[in-house]
């Protein structure tokens, strides 16, 4: 019955070569495209990127990613505060989670695995039940989507 | 597939001291074996944990005051077992960050396999 409290990991395979698929994740215009967000900077090792939200409902709302690594064809990783949905609260003090986008070539198309870890650092009890926390509007439209996301 | 979960915000403050308990190896290894063999007496506990008696009663009075395990008293010895709900409630949480990363990645997937 344990399984970790401590990451969030995912598969997918997609049906594009691995050069589309890494444009798609480290460009902060294509990026923002299929997370809906809208970024104010280049993604660099090092850099603080800041984006708003363009998802409906939460335009009031911005994010900030710290990019971590960007490895050309292997891997780009950053941290950012998971739910860091209330304008009201600062979250630079908490701890982040690292998120890392792992690319791999597959027959036809290309593997990607996501690990988003650290979440036993993070005080959970502040974030209210939103945004990513909020299953509603982000998993309304995936349910008529053919699903190749297996969890770990 | 459609996963239904609504849990409240008070769900989520509760499960923040379940996060911080099991944020450690020691805890962890105590929890999933009072999962397998379960109740069991700290004498039990200390066997194959690695770590001496004191440091075991200090990792279970950590999961209890995060509400992961209880103890009951045979004779003068503590026998402890789990509470299953609170971990359940964690690993909701989880699952729902978990669900937005599904549903981010389904956009991804169309966003590339169309162009």
């Amino acid at each position: 019955m344990i399984t970790s409290t401590d990451r969030i990991e995912k598969r997918v395979f997609l049906r594009a070569p691995r050069a589309r698929v890494l444009r798609a994740i480290i460009t902060p215009e294509e990026f923002g495209a299929w997370f809906r967000v809208k970024f104010d900077g280049a993604f660099a090792e090092g850099a603080t990127v800041r984006g708003h939200i363009t998802y409906p409902g939460y335009e009031h709302l911005t994010m900030e990613m710290v990019v971590e690594r960007i490895e050309p064809e292997r891997l780009f990783a950053y941290r950012w505060h998971p739910a860091a949905i209330d304008p009201k609260v600062d979250y630079s003090s908490e701890p982040m989670t690292l998120v890392e986008f792992h690319f791999e070539d597959a027959p036809g198309g290309t593997l990607l695995k996501i690990v988003e870890s650290g979440f036993d650092r993070i005080p959970l009890a502040r974030r209210p039940d939103a945004f990513r926390m909020n299953e509603g509007g982000w998993a309304e439209q995936a349910e008529n989507i053919e699903r190749y996301v297996t969890q770990a | 597939m459609s996963r239904r979960r609504r849990a409240s915000a008070a769900s989520v403050a509760e499960a923040a001291p379940v996060f911080a308990a099991l944020g450690d190896a020691t805890r962890l290894k105590l929890v999933a074996r009072l999962s397998a063999d379960g109740p069991l007496s700290i004498t039990r506990l200390s066997e194959d944990a690695g770590v001496t008696r004191q440091a075991v009663t200090k990792h279970l009075e950590a999961l209890a005051g995060a509400g992961l395990a209880q103890h009951s008293w045979r004779g003068r010895e503590r026998i402890w077992e789990l509470e299953p709900r609170r971990l359940e409630m964690a690993r909701r949480c989880l699952d729902r960050i978990s669900d937005q990363w599904d549903a981010a990645l389904d956009r991804l997937k169309m966003f590339v396999e169309r162009k």
